[in-house]
This record gives C-alpha cells, sequence and structure tokens, in this order.
C-alpha cells in the first residue's frame, strides 16, 4: 500500500522539498528525511494511568517509518523531537520495538534526534546523535516553531490538521502548514491528535492562517487557507 | 387504575383492608392483580401483560403492599429499616409518577409506609440517608442500581430484600441497558435470593423470549416466569388520512396532511401528535403553529429539549390546559399525562409494538377504544400504515428476538464488581450465566473479558504493574485503588451520547437562556448567519462558545431545517413482509388511498409488481447514467448495507458503480455501463456476506462509530474524569486511531469482537440483510425497462437529498485541492 503513496514536490525557502503522503518530508539536496512527533509509548502512559490503550502504537509508528525510510532511501534521518512521549518511555517499550528501533536507527547512516519538550534528553541506548537545533544550508530545524517570522526554519510541536468542507461532510486529517517560507510538520506517531491550523498558535507564526498540505489516502493534497475551517464554526 | 366490572372470584381472597379499599372506591380487584398477589405468594417470578389502564402497576405493586401493610400495622416509627422492594423502570420521569400514584392507595388505606425515589437527580445528602436507613420501597433505574452494586457493602442493603418489579421490561430487555440490568439483578439474586421477580408490560411480541428474561437462569436449561394475562380493553380504532392534497411520492415532511391533521386536532379534546425524529417534531410543530387561527394551544416535546421546558409541557398536558402536543418517543412510555382522547401518528410507526405503544396512550380506559389517526407522509408510508393498521386489529405485535448480552457491557459489570465488595472468578462465572442474556456464555471469553477488564487483554503484556483489577491472596478480585473505583464509578451506564452541545439564546449582556441541546454534527455544519428550528422557533446561529452553541431568535420565515435523518426506527421485519403482501396482492388495495392504488396499478403496467417472497430487480437509463432498483423492503440500514456491497461487487466486475441510495423499501444503485446482462442471481448471492462484508467494515466510519460507543461502555475509554468532562470531539478522534491500531496487531481482540456484533445487530442490521438475501435465493425478477418505473421513484428522488455512500473522505480533498490550482492559474 506505501509503494503507491504519491508525493508532493514543493520548493521552501528556495530548498527543494517533498511532502510525503504518510508525514514524512524529504530534503533530496540533503538526502534528509525528516520526521516529527514520534510519540513513542504514548499508549502506555495512558496505561499507566488505569486507561488500558492498546499498547501497539510504537510498532505501529516503526512499521511505517520504516517504510518511509525505505522508500526514500535517506542518508540522514532527523527526527524533530517528541520522538518520546515522555523520560520513562524506553523503559516501558516492548523488547521487540526496542530492537527494531536500534536497528532502524544503525541502518542509516545518520541519525539525529533534535530534543522536544516532551523528551528533553532522548535515551541514548538506541544510538544516534542529540541536537537542540540543526542547520541545513538556508534551512533550520527545531522542535518549537518560533513565533513571529523565521524563514527556513523546519518545526514540529503543533501537530497541524486541517479540516476541509465539501459535498456537506467534511474532513479533518493531518497537514503539513507552510508559507512557503517555513514549515510544520504533522504529527507522525500512531496515537497523535491534531490542532486544527486556524487555531491562532498557527498565526503568530504566520502572521495568518497558512496554506497547508492535507495528508489524503494515499496523495499529498494543496489546499488553500481559505478552503480551511475551524473544529467548531 | 382499574374501573372494570366484576372479575370472576379467586382462589385467593384479598386482606380486608385491602377488599374494602377496592369497594370504597367501588372497584373490584383485577383477575390478573389476584393472580400476581397468588405468584408472588408462591414465591414465583411472573410477568404481567396488561393493556395500559388496566391497573398494571398496582397489580405489581399489590403482593408487596400486602406483605408490608402485614409487617408495618403497630410497628410504630421505631421499625427497622429494611429494604423490601425494588421497583426499575427505563425513565426516572416514570419512577416519579409511578411513586406519586402509589401513595394514593397508600394513604387512603392508611398504610405507614416508607416510599422513596432514588435517580441521577437525588441529593447527596438523600443518597447517604436512603443507604444507611433504606426505605420499604425504592423506585430507582438501571443505571443507579449497577452504581449500587459498584459500592462497598452494598450486599448489606439488598439482605432483606423481598420483591424486583420491572416496569415496561419490553422496553429495557432489548437493550444494552437491560444486558447490564440483567446482570445486576443476577447479583442481587445472589445477596438476596428469597426476593422474587415481576415484570410489566402493555406490549410483548416475544413473550417466551422476555419470560425468560425476566428469571434467573439454572445452569443447562430454561427457566420461565409466569405469565399473567389482563383483559384485553376495547378494540383500538386505526383510520388512515385520506387527505385532500396530492399524497408525495417522497420525502417525509407530512405538510401536504397537516391542514386534516389540524381539523382532527380541533376536534378532539386533547392529541397527542407523534412523529419518528425530533426535525420531523420541530417542521409539524412548526407548520401547524402556522396555520393555528384558532389559536389553539399546541406545545412540543422532544429528548433535546431543557428538562426544564420539558416539565412545563407536562403539567400543562396533566393540568389539561393544551390542546395538541407534538412529541417523540419521549412521550412512548407510559406516563400518564392527562386526558388524551386522539393520537395522530406523523409518518409511518414503523412497528406495530410501537403503534399499540402509543395508542396507549390515549384514553387510559379500558372500556372505551383509543383512537387514532395515521398520517403517511408519502406513498410508501401509506402502505406501511395499512400494514400498521392490519396488524393492529389482529394485535400483531412485532419485536426482533432478544439477542445474546452484549461483551462490553460485561465488562463494565465486571468491573463494577471489582468496585464493590469485590468477587472470586469461579462464582461470579456462575452468576453471570444465571442472567438469561448471557445463559450461553463460555468460560473463555469470560476469561478474556476478564483480562481485558483487568489490564487491557492484549497480548503483549505491558499493562500488568498497573492493572485496573487486583487479585487478592484470598482469591478475590478488587479495584487496585479506590480512585480507580471512584472513576468507575463516575463511568457507569450503557448509554453513549452523540457529542451534543447546548443551544443559549443570548440575552442582552452576558449570560442567556438555555434552550435545550443538539447534536455537535448538525452545529459543524452551519455557518454563522444561518437559521434553523429548534425547541419551536426559528434560531440564527451566531458562533460556539466552549461547550455551547450561542444563537439569537431570528424573523425569518424560511428556515434551514435540521436535516431529515431518515425514520429514527427502521421498519420491522414483520410490518415489511405484511407490505410487501399488499403490493403483491390487488385483492388487498380496497383499503388504499385511490392515489397510492393508481400508483401500483401504474406500475402492474409498465413494469410488475415486487413479488412477496422473491426480489423485482428493475434496470433502466437515465440522463446518460444506467440505474439498477431492487425492492428488497427490510429498512434502511440493512438497504445501505447491502448498497455498499453491491457497489463493490459491481466494481470487481468492472461495471465500475458510481454511487447508490438507500430508503427503506429499495435501492438504486448507478452508473456509466448498462447493468441489464448481469447474472443476478449471482450478484444478489448470499456469499457477499463473507468477504466483502468484512472487507469493508474494516474501513466503515459506522464500524469506528461502533467501537467508540464499544470502548466508553467497556471502560477503555473514561467520559468523566473527577474534575473534567473529555468532550465528544476528543473522545472520537481518539477511538478512531485505538480502532486502527488495534485492528493491525489483535484483529481477535474482544473489544473488536463486541463492536463487530454490535454493528451487525445495529447500525448494519446484517442479521436481517442476510435472512432477506436467503429468502430471494433463486427467486430474482429482473425487467429491463426504457424509463423509470412508478414504484422507482420515491427512491431515485432521495438521490442528492441524502448522503451518497462510497463517495470517499480523499474526493472532499481532491475538490478543495482544485480550487488552490484554480486560483494559482488565474491571470491577473
Amino acid at each position: 500500500m506505501t509503494d503507491t503513496l504519491a508525493d508532493h514536490a514543493f520548493t521552501l525557502a528556495g530548498e527543494a522539498a517533498i511532502a510525503d503522503a504518510d508525514g514524512v518530508l524529504v530534503l533530496p539536496d540533503h538526502g534528509v528525511l525528516v520526521v516529527s512527533d514520534l510519540h513513542f509509548e504514548k499508549g502506555s502512559s495512558y496505561g499507566m494511568g488505569g486507561q488500558m490503550l492498546p499498547p501497539y502504537d510504537t510498532r505501529t509508528t516503526l512499521r511505517r517509518l520504516a517504510a518511509a525510510i525505505a522508500r526514500h532511501r535517506p542518508r540522514t534521518v532527523i527526527a524533530l523531537g517528541d520522538s518520546f512521549h515522555d523520560r520513562l518511555a524506553d523503559r516501558r517499550m516492548d523488547g521487540a520495538d526496542v530492537e527494531r528501533l536500534a536497528d532502524l536507527v544503525d541502518g542509516v547512516g545518520r541519525w539525529v534526534w533534535i530534543e522536544g519538550n516532551h523528551d528533553p534528553a532522548p535515551p541514548p541506548q538506541f544510538g544516534g546523535e542529540v541536537r537542540h537545533t540543526l542547520e541545513l544550508g538556508g534551512l533550520v530545524l527545531r522542535h518549537e516553531p518560533t513565533e513571529g517570522a523565521a524563514p527556513g526554519e523546519i518545526a514540529g510541536h503543533l501537530h497541524p490538521c486541517a479540516k476541509v468542507r465539501g459535498k456537506g461532510r467534511a474532513v479533518r486529517a493531518r497537514c503539513f502548514a507552510t508559507d512557503g517560507e517555513r514549515l510544520i510538520m504533522p504529527a507522525f506517531g500512531a496515537f497523535t491528535g491534531g490542532l486544527n491550523v486556524c487555531d491562532p498558535a498557527f498565526e503568530r507564526c504566520f502572521g495568518a492562517v497558512p496554506g497547508v498540505l492535507v495528508m489524503g489516502r494515499a496523495r499529498v493534497y494543496p489546499v488553500a487557507a481559505k478552503s480551511c475551517v475551524p473544529d467548531r464554526s | 387504575m382499574p374501573t372494570a366490572p366484576a372479575a370472576k372470584p379467586a382462589a385467593i381472597t384479598l386482606p380486608e383492608r385491602f377488599a374494602d379499599w377496592f369497594a370504597a372506591r367501588g372497584w373490584q380487584a383485577r383477575r390478573h392483580q389476584i393472580d400476581m398477589v397468588a405468584a408472588a405468594r408462591a414465591g414465583e417470578d411472573a410477568l404481567l401483560i396488561a393493556p395500559t389502564g388496566g391497573g398494571k402497576t398496582l397489580g405489581g405493586f399489590l403482593p408487596s403492599l400486602i406483605d408490608l401493610a402485614e409487617q408495618t400495622d403497630g410497628a410504630g416509627k421505631t421499625r427497622p429499616y429494611r429494604l423490601h422492594t425494588l421497583y426499575i423502570s427505563p425513565l426516572k420521569a416514570l419512577s416519579v409518577d409511578v411513586a406519586r400514584n402509589l401513595m394514593i392507595p397508600v394513604e387512603e388505606m392508611g398504610l405507614d409506609l416508607r416510599i422513596e425515589t432514588r435517580t441521577g437527580d437525588t441529593s447527596t445528602a438523600k443518597r447517604q440517608r436512603q443507604r444507611a436507613h433504606p426505605p420499604d420501597i425504592l423506585l430507582t433505574t438501571p443505571e443507579q442500581l449497577a452504581l449500587f452494586c459498584a459500592t462497598a457493602n452494598a450486599e448489606a442493603f439488598f439482605r432483606d430484600l423481598r420483591r424486583i418489579i420491572i416496569d415496561e421490561i419490553h422496553a429495557i430487555a432489548p437493550q444494552k441497558r437491560g444486558d447490564l440490568l440483567s446482570l445486576d439483578l443476577a447479583t442481587i439474586s445472589q445477596w438476596a435470593p428469597q426476593a422474587s421477580r415481576a415484570g410489566l408490560s402493555a406490549t410483548v411480541a416475544d413473550e417466551g423470549g422476555l419470560a425468560r428474561w425476566l428469571v434467573t437462569q439454572p445452569a443447562g436449561d430454561d427457566r420461565f416466569a409466569r405469565i399473567v394475562r389482563g383483559e384485553a380493553g376495547a378494540r383500538p380504532q386505526v383510520e388512515i388520512l385520506d387527505p385532500a392534497d396530492r399524497i408525495p411520492w417522497a420525502g417525509h415532511s407530512g405538510r401536504h396532511a397537516l391542514g386534516d391533521v389540524y381539523e382532527r386536532i380541533k376536534a378532539a379534546k386533547m392529541a397527542l401528535v407523534f412523529v419518528n425524529t425530533r426535525s420531523q417534531a420541530e417542521l409539524t410543530f412548526q407548520e401547524l403553529w402556522a396555520r393555528n387561527d384558532a389559536n389553539l394551544p399546541i406545545a412540543l416535546h422532544h429528548g433535546s429539549l431543557s428538562p426544564e421546558q420539558r416539565r412545563k409541557v407536562e403539567k400543562a398536558m396533566a393540568e389539561g390546559r393544551l390542546k395538541a402536543v407534538v412529541c417523540t418517543s419521549t412521550l412512548d412510555l407510559g406516563i400518564n399525562w392527562g386526558d388524551v382522547d386522539l393520537v395522530i401518528q406523523m409518518g409511518a410507526p414503523k412497528g406495530s409494538s410501537r403503534l399499540i405503544q402509543r395508542l396507549g396512550r390515549s384514553n387510559h380506559r379500558l372500556d372505551a377504544p383509543s383512537r387514532a389517526l395515521l398520517a403517511p407522509t408519502n406513498r410508501f408510508e401509506h402502505l406501511e400504515c395499512q400494514a400498521a393498521r392490519e396488524a393492529v386489529a389482529e394485535n400483531a405485535l412485532d419485536g426482533e428476538p432478544l439477542a445474546a448480552g452484549s461483551l462490553d457491557v460485561l465488562a463494565q459489570h465486571i468491573m463494577g464488581r471489582g468496585c464493590g465488595d469485590g468477587f472470586e472468578a469461579e462464582a461470579l462465572f456462575d452468576e453471570i450465566r444465571s442472567a438469561a442474556p448471557y445463559a450461553q456464555l463460555d468460560r473463555e471469553t469470560f476469561d478474556r473479558v476478564l483480562d481485558f477488564t483487568a489490564t487491557g487483554g492484549y497480548a503483549l503484556n505491558t499493562y500488568e504493574r498497573f492493572r485496573r483489577l487486583v487479585k487478592r491472596k484470598d482469591g478475590r478480585w478488587l479495584a487496585r485503588t479506590p480512585q480507580i473505583a471512584q472513576r468507575y464509578r463516575m463511568n457507569v451506564g450503557t448509554i453513549v451520547e452523540a457529542p451534543m452541545l447546548d443551544v443559549v439564546v443570548s440575552g442582552r449582556g452576558r449570560g442567556g437562556h438555555r434552550l435545550g441541546q443538539i447534536e455537535e454534527w448538525f452545529v459543524e455544519q452551519l455557518v454563522p448567519g444561518d437559521t434553523f428550528i429548534f425547541a419551536g422557533q426559528v434560531l440564527r446561529f451566531v458562533g460556539i462558545e466552549e461547550m455551547s452553541a450561542r444563537v439569537t431568535r431570528a424573523a425569518d420565515a424560511d428556515p434551514k431545517i435540521p436535516s431529515y435523518q431518515g425514520g429514527k426506527f427502521p421498519l420491522s421485519t414483520y410490518l415489511a413482509g405484511r407490505v410487501r403482501d399488499i403490493v403483491q396482492n390487488p385483492d388487498h388495495w380496497g383499503a388504499l388511498s385511490v392515489q397510492v392504488r393508481d400508483w401500483l396499478q401504474l406500475q402492474a403496467e409498465r413494469s410488475r409488481l415486487p413479488d412477496a417472497d422473491g426480489l423485482l430487480v428493475e434496470t433502466f437509463p437515465r440522463a446518460a447514467r444506467h440505474y439498477m432498483v431492487c425492492y428488497p423492503f427490510e429498512g434502511r440500514l440493512a438497504h445501505q448495507t447491502l448498497g455498499m456491497l453491491l457497489t463493490r461487487r459491481l466494481e470487481r466486475l468492472g461495471m465500475r458503480p458510481m454511487g447508490f441510495v438507500a430508503n427503506e423499501y429499495a435501492v438504486a444503485v448507478w452508473g456509466l455501463r448498462d447493468l441489464a446482462g448481469l447474472d443476478f442471481d449471482a450478484l444478489f448471492n448470499e456469499d457477499m456476506m463473507g468477504d466483502d462484508l468484512d472487507a469493508w467494515l474494516a474501513e466503515s466510519q459506522l464500524m469506528k462509530r461502533t467501537f467508540r460507543n464499544c470502548a466508553v461502555i467497556a471502560g477503555l475509554i473514561e467520559r468523566r474524569f473527577p474534575g473534567q468532562e473529555k468532550s465528544g470531539r476528543q473522545i472520537t478522534f481518539s477511538t478512531d486511531l485505538i480502532y486502527d491500531v488495534l485492528r493491525e496487531h489483535e484483529p481477535d481482540h474482544v473489544l473488536l469482537r463486541a463492536a463487530w456484533q454490535d454493528a451487525a445487530a445495529g447500525l448494519l442490521d446484517i442479521r436481517r440483510l442476510g435472512e432477506a438475501l436467503t429468502r430471494v435465493k433463486g427467486r430474482i425478477s429482473h425487467v429491463g425497462l426504457d424509463r423509470i418505473s412508478p414504484l422507482a421513484v420515491p427512491v431515485m428522488l432521495e438521490i442528492g437529498k441524502e448522503p451518497v455512500y462510497g463517495e470517499g473522505h480523499d474526493s472532499i480533498l481532491e475538490d478543495a485541492a482544485d480550487d488552490l490550482i484554480a486560483e494559482a492559474l488565474r491571470l491577473d
């Protein structure tokens, strides 16, 4: 199924970029794949509190991530923060998943864990390097987006989602938020929710509701800000 | 209350005080009331089936009153506090009403009894007092009982119980509430084995099923309650409105009939106007007032209105100040609100039992007939009303057979037992199997549900340390912490509401007046400035603030009305069969309106009539498309499932179907290719219920919605935490993700199994579709036409009004994306 995913190529602050329908960003000139907000072990963090959600979100997230890596064959993978849902996430992770993740990190040339608010210190056991920010040509990669203008910034944290209306119904799906100068990545983790791009948080970054690249079932759809509606309107 | 002439002398005589009371009222105890006393004395459980107005409630309570009269005589104020009788009804309003009516004989006989209600509205102080000092008779609801069973020392509270009365038992038993109630009854019977049970109902289709449901089931055998029957009342008079205006081909507004309906209301003392959906109630109310030249007091009553609004209407009814009330099923059940002498049913009643129940709302007297007027809203409904009228004349009731108990409710109950005094697994398994819906439960399934309750029941054993239930050294299972038990108690119940928002009319300044609640999905369709009808007024949508929809009153005459969601109840299998019989046999057309007769006649000439055992399939071209219409008469839910399966199958055959639409009677599928040459026996083969169904279900939004309900009831998702409430939106979103992940890794998880069972019986009506496909096998008649047939018009008219299934998620995004491209390509 993942073989048939269609990508969307565009330009981000003058650099070539590809948005993938499964939610990763590829920077072909740098051989880089960016993925954000993996939130490993979010399910089991609820389990600790007595809500026994299926403890398989890590497994699903890893399967999709491995498929995206196999599809794009990047030299570098950048996990843009909040890769682990909490500080104890790696200790709750099932042994088989620990092995899968370690193999995945091992299998690419360079793996960078960007620090997030959920994982200010990503666990060292899986390998890879840890950074607060990373510069790539004219691009800056960090977890939390900067308020105000930040040309060339690629961030995560906000989990953008777009709601689009049509045919008497509405679709709400994860998306990339971008104005061509900066970009906010969709959350990749299997149990991550989303924040509507009409939320003021996005306006503080883009100066207005941003345009979006919506993740459809097999394709990415570019949708103008004027076609996005708030969750309750 | 009884008013009938003398019953035959019975073997049991009433105590003097009771006999005197009946005599003083000029009554004599009815036969079935005496039989209920006899059954209770013999320690037997009994199901009392008696028409409305037949003294059914008194029949249920009489054994308790006699028993209590003996106990309390001269006992004085200091007699011990012991719960004697537990009364359970599906509506808290009914409990309150019955408590009030019960006080009449109690006071007139000078009995010194403690009679109290316990509902969601009961204050904490009163609850605590009730626990410490139980009343003689407690009137409550299934949810309150479940809550009771999930608290410590519940056993002591119920230990002295002598009698359990379940009112409107036919309404509770087939639902998940019934599953929960039967489990709680099984528990209480462990604590109070001496308590006998009585079920009360006016309309029972499956008497054997209900008589079994009511009683404790012994291992490996079936037990049934004794059935006690009241005398039948006068035969109801049911008339079908033959309006002066043209009967529409399709639609549900009933506008064409309202002039006649208004005249009937004028002539009646007080009329109840039943409709099937809330939006239809709003519309009917609006239209009646539009022609209300005589300024008749006509009111509106439905479940979305605020309780205060409803109480006001109920009070006005009881005081005889109203001429008519437009209402939904909120007034179906046994509350006696004043002197109704005419029941009007707008639209088809969908089932004969429902019609008989509604008829019982008029004239609470046995010797006078109830009067009903049926006002079909379209031609097919005219047929359906005729079928219902014949069924009522024969007193033929319908109802689907009781299904096996659901597993999500079982999980809730097991957790509840762990939050009370705890349980031993072995004993609980036996106890659960003594509840009729769970009599066939196997040990493996029980163990899986228990494991689900304790740890989530996943093959990946992550949650051992975080268990909700722990097994102690003595073998008892208990909630791990008091906080877990407390959270459970906040989430008891099986009614998972669609996410709702308050409708608040903005006043001057801040604040506002709350009118009631409306579904979130409906509000989401509105754009500020849109108008809609709610609570009988035209309102203008302003915006959303927190959990409420802010509105202002609008002067518009033509509001945007809530879209009609189809009949809320699917056409019953029984009535469907009768409708097929009428259509097939011109000898039965005599009672039909001339307009409807002409329509069927034209169908016979242009195409053919559907036959009762087979399936008529028509194909015809229209406006560059090819259509296929079939007429299974199995209700909208089964038809939607059939339409989805047919389109999948046609797609595989390379026929490239483009969409389908379903109504209560027919399914229409269309595409660019002529379908006339197909092998229809193969197309409609029942094997579509196998792989096609599974493949479709897996991605179906209906399935996700069903899963959400199961997850909430089973306790996987909590609706309420101390100090906060999740909004519906958050629940919907996260359960979809959970569903996808669970299906990927553990497709046979017990919760997915529960959801599948639910979907099969509920939203998809798979059982019924399966039975229909088996019935028509080898009896499919295809007619190739050069144009649309008269019978096909109603379903074809629904195209464009109803959502078309099969149009995907992505096509909406594609349209929006095209906008952007168009904008990008614009030259300016």
